[in-house]
């Protein structure tokens, strides 16, 4: 993406007024879109967007600049803004070489989004409006989306780091509305991998389609969530986010640093139930929150956080981890060269446990069903989070009974631990989210199999 | 800035005969100190620009953007605008602002102070503002964050349909979150303090606020499940006014997304309710005299007395509703199109205070913080559940904080509770303004 001389030029420039670590990083992303609604393709949506961000570190002094003028010049004029706010005192020349590292990078992409027709990718549109408008006359309104990005990168910095990565996702999704004599009720279905235009091969757009549809119209005839706390068995694939709000954000080591985590000074504790195994992977290939390289030049990693319940280990951006002594986890992430990087989850994950899925709702007298989630929200410093079901039903007596309506459940993430009790066999991973950190958005995974939780509570309005 | 109008003006010259093209242009530039144990933990200087390009063809829409205002990138951009329309499928409806006549607000939302603030002084309000923060009670054990962030940002809208449309402002705002410490106990807090330029910033006052917010939770329990009175602090009652915005657009309404959508003329709301968006009050956070399709903002009286009177316009949803313009169309930025949307919202505010208020409620809930607004509240449904955090209201007056419970209720129910509003208006860093709210009966969830 740049020579290797002007990397060198633009990161000896950053360090020449005193910076102890300077860092080049450049994106060239382009993304496109279709989205059909009230019946037809309204739009398609096209763009790229590439710069470098610069950043150089003075003490604890941080420094970052960036522009979107790639030539010498510009990369010249952003490093000595980031050298400037980063106030170096002056220390003279500093030369700086930088070399590549050898990553080993990701399967390769097997059919590049830009190689595919647009009107291939508005045909799948058309189809999933089409399987899901065919569920019934109570479907009364369908929007999908289609999209891919291909995002590359370039990292530099003057430890001598060069690395670089090909980012390619694709997405897709599909949102029904039904209306009957309850009112309006939505149902949503959603795919997303780091892979190509491939994913299509084994997503079933028609299907994503009638799901929506079916859950949508299934909650037409849903009642008040129940109001307090009850015991919550959330199905296979959605209890990530619950993870990901409960300890996942508790755990990067920047709230942990500045003791804005429940989790600070708790490695080595038992923080969950055994049954609990919590682990970040970066590396799993095709998933969502995947990368080669994350946005600190780092390849990915298998980060064990939580084992048999033990707490093991926080993760790790470079700048935390440099202050430790240690290396970065390969969680350095950051939506764009317009923003600085920070300790970022990737696919986060609870492993496996043995029970039989069926009977842990079988042995549930009762209680919730979550079957999907959506997105959810914590408090590292006090652990207590929320996250929201969009499809849930009652436990009666074993059994799962009526759908209930939207809502939030409420829990405190090192309380939450301790109360999983029951693990499936049945491991998933669940639907692509985008995490959401101080201001700025990254793609993440999540997955569980099958779990309960003794109780957490439910924020309905039925008695 | 006669360059970006220029820039957007050039672009919309390069329609073809049977083609309508818009241009809207940005730029911006943001200064962001972050202070952290007397030092500068972080100071980003930031300057970006792009173009977003929507061209309509036999009404065919297509979208397309760059991340720079190079010449080429223009012209390639207008180029795969094009492209894009050309795989959309027909709609009558589809077509780019008209000048309408409507002459836009005068409001003077530039500050050239801001540009001209030295580095230093930046610096030295986000070191004063967790200094401040840290010192404001003795049970502050921490600050996550202390920030100074100030913007200038200029955008041009122009259209080959006659639309030729420049804005600028400025920004600035401090902003810190701090940790309380009790008994092994933590909880969390935030204050913040906005202006046009920096020398209407007062860190003491969100020094104080975070203090404040933090340390009255402190020994917060988790109580049982009842229905009781609410009382949404401002900040609380500005974000459910975006949720209620929302379902006030016309895109929601056509598009059979909103539960008011055959409503018009009803009473929605309890009588005691006015919700108004009017972009043109100079004190907004989010004032503008222009829309992001160049039309000129305006008050839109949405809810008078209860009774619900319109909806927002952008150009396309008002054409297709038969109607106009309501100056309403939003952007988020350049990479994608004008969707519709509430730019400043506000309840007409009632006369009493908080306090007074307060005073005549029994058993409630003084509502400080909600969580999970984007997972909890279905804004089609009307299903509203979130986490909330504050105190217990006991004859007449605030008592223990609570934590970890949820409040329950519908968009719809909680229009039509509504018991009180007070006097206490502010506008704050969203689309919207806060007011202290009473609402009745609504489900606290907790053990």
């Amino acid at each position: 993406m740049l020579n290797h001389e002007l990397i060198n030029r633009t990161l000896s420039t950053a360090m020449r007024t005193g910076g102890e670590f300077a860092e080049v990083f450049v994106e060239d992303k382009r993304s496109s879109s279709a989205v059909l609604d009230d019946g037809r393709v309204e739009e398609l949506t096209s763009g790229r967007d590439r710069g470098a961000g610069i950043r150089v570190v003075v003490g604890d002094t941080t420094g970052f600049a960036h522009t979107a003028d790639l030539s010498e010049a510009g990369l010249s004029a952003a490093a000595e803004a980031a050298a400037a706010a980063a106030r170096g005192g002056g220390g003279g020349a500093k030369v700086v070489a930088v070399s590549p590292i050898d990553i080993e990078r990701s399967a390769p992409v097997r059919i590049p989004p830009e190689d595919v027709a647009k009107a291939t990718k508005v045909g799948l549109l058309t189809l999933a409006n089409e399987a899901a408008r065919a569920q019934g006359s109570a479907i009364s309104q369908v929007s999908a989306r289609y999209g891919d990005s291909r995002r590359r990168i370039l990292v530099a910095n003057s430890d001598g780091v060069l690395a670089e990565d090909d980012q390619v996702r694709t997405l897709f999704s599909v949102s029904c509305v039904a209306s009957g004599d309850t009112g309006l009720q939505t149902g949503r279905e959603s795919t997303g991998r780091t892979v190509g235009f491939e994913l299509f091969d084994e997503a079933d757009v028609e299907e994503m389609g009638r799901r929506s549809a079916e859950r949508a119209i299934t909650k037409l005839s849903a009642q008040p969530a129940p109001s307090g706390a009850v015991p919550v068995v959330v199905g296979p694939g959605g209890g990530g986010v619950l993870f990901h709000e409960a300890c996942g954000h508790g755990l990067e080591a920047d709230l942990v640093g500045k003791g804005a985590s429940v989790f600070a000074n708790r490695v080595g504790e038992q923080v969950a139930s055994p049954l609990v195994t919590l682990i970040d992977d970066g590396t799993m290939a095709g998933e969502w929150g995947h990368f080669a390289v994350d946005d600190e030049g780092r390849p990915a990693g298998h980060n064990v956080l939580i084992q048999d319940g033990v707490l093991t280990d926080y993760m790790w951006d470079q700048l935390r981890a440099r202050k430790e002594g240690r290396l970065s986890s390969g969680n350095g992430r950051r939506q764009s060269y317009q923003h600085l990087p920070m300790v970022r989850m990737t696919n986060t994950y609870i492993t496996a446990g043995h029970d039989d899925p069926e009977a842990i709702i079988a042995d549930t007298d009762s209680g919730v069903y979550v079957a999907q989630l959506g997105g959810g929200q914590v408090n590292t410093a006090t652990g207590d989070f929320v996250f929201g079901m969009t499809e849930a039903y009652l436990i009666e007596n074993g059994e799962i009974t009526d759908p209930i309506r939207e809502g939030n459940l409420i829990g405190n993430g090192p309380e939450v631990l301790t109360r999983i009790d029951r693990l499936g066999h049945d491991f998933a991973m669940g639907s692509p989210g985008t995490c959401g950190k101080d201001g700025q958005g990254v793609p993440v995974g999540d997955g569980t199999p099958t779990l309960r939780v003794t109780s957490l509570t439910v924020g309905g309005t039925a008695a | 800035m006669p360059e970006l109008l220029d820039i957007a003006t050039r672009i919309a010259g390069w329609a073809n005969d049977d083609e309508q093209v818009e241009a809207f242009v940005v730029h911006e530039t943001e200064t962001e100190v972050r202070a952290y144990e007397g030092e500068v933990e972080s100071f980003t200087r930031a300057e970006s620009q792009g173009v977003g390009v929507r061209v309509i063809v036999d009404g065919k829409q297509g979208y397309a953007y760059a991340g720079t205002l190079d010449d080429t990138a223009l012209q390639e951009t207008l180029c795969e605008a094009r492209d894009n329309a050309s795989f959309a499928e027909p709609d009558e409806f589809n077509g780019l602002a008209v000048p309408d006549g409507v002459e836009p607000a005068s409001l003077e939302l530039w500050s050239d102070t801001v540009g001209a603030f030295p580095t230093e002084n930046k610096i030295a309000l986000a070191i004063e503002l967790e200094r401040a923060a840290l010192a404001a009670d003795t049970r502050i054990s921490g600050i996550e964050s202390a920030e100074y962030i100030d913007t200038a940002y200029e955008s041009a809208v122009a259209t080959s349909t006659g639309i030729t449309a420049a804005a600028r402002e400025t920004g600035c705002y401090v902003s810190v979150y701090t940790l309380a410490e009790a008994d092994g106990e933590t909880q969390t807090g935030f204050g913040f303090s906005i202006g046009r330029e920096p020398g209407e910033l007062d860190p003491a006052i969100a020094a104080a606020d975070a203090a404040d917010r933090a340390t009255r939770l402190l020994g917060a329990t988790k109580p049982g499940s009842e229905r009781l009175t609410v009382v949404f602090d401002p900040w609380v009652t500005a974000q459910f006014l975006g949720i209620v915005g929302h379902t006030l657009t016309g895109e929601a309404v056509l598009k059979g997304r909103s539960m008011f959508a055959d409503r018009l003329g009803d009473a929605v709301a309890n009588p005691m309710v006015t919700l108004v968006d009017d972009a043109t009050v100079p004190a907004a956070f989010t004032a503008s005299a222009l829309d992001g399709e160049g039309i000129a903002t305006r008050c839109t009286p949405l809810i008078v007395d209860g009774e619900l009177q319109a909806f927002l316009h952008n150009a396309y949803s008002a054409r297709r509703a038969g109607s106009s313009s309501t100056g309403s169309a939003v952007r988020s930025g350049f990479k994608s199109g004008p969707s519709v949307g509430a730019q400043a919202l506000t309840l007409l505010p009632g006369k009493q205070s908080q306090a007074d208020l307060i005073a005549g409620i029994d058993n409630g809930f003084l509502v400080q913080g909600v969580s999970g607004l984007h997972s909890g509240v279905n804004p089609v449904s009307g299903d509203f559940s979130t986490g909330a955090e504050g105190l217990r209201i006991r004859n007449g007056e605030v008592a223990e904080p609570v934590r970890e419970v949820t409040i329950a209720s519908t968009v719809q129910r909680l229009l039509q509770d509504v018991a009180g509003i007070g006097d206490d208006l502010q506008w704050l860093p969203m689309s919207s303004a806060g007011v202290s709210l009473v609402v009745g009966d609504v489900t606290m969830s907790g053990a």
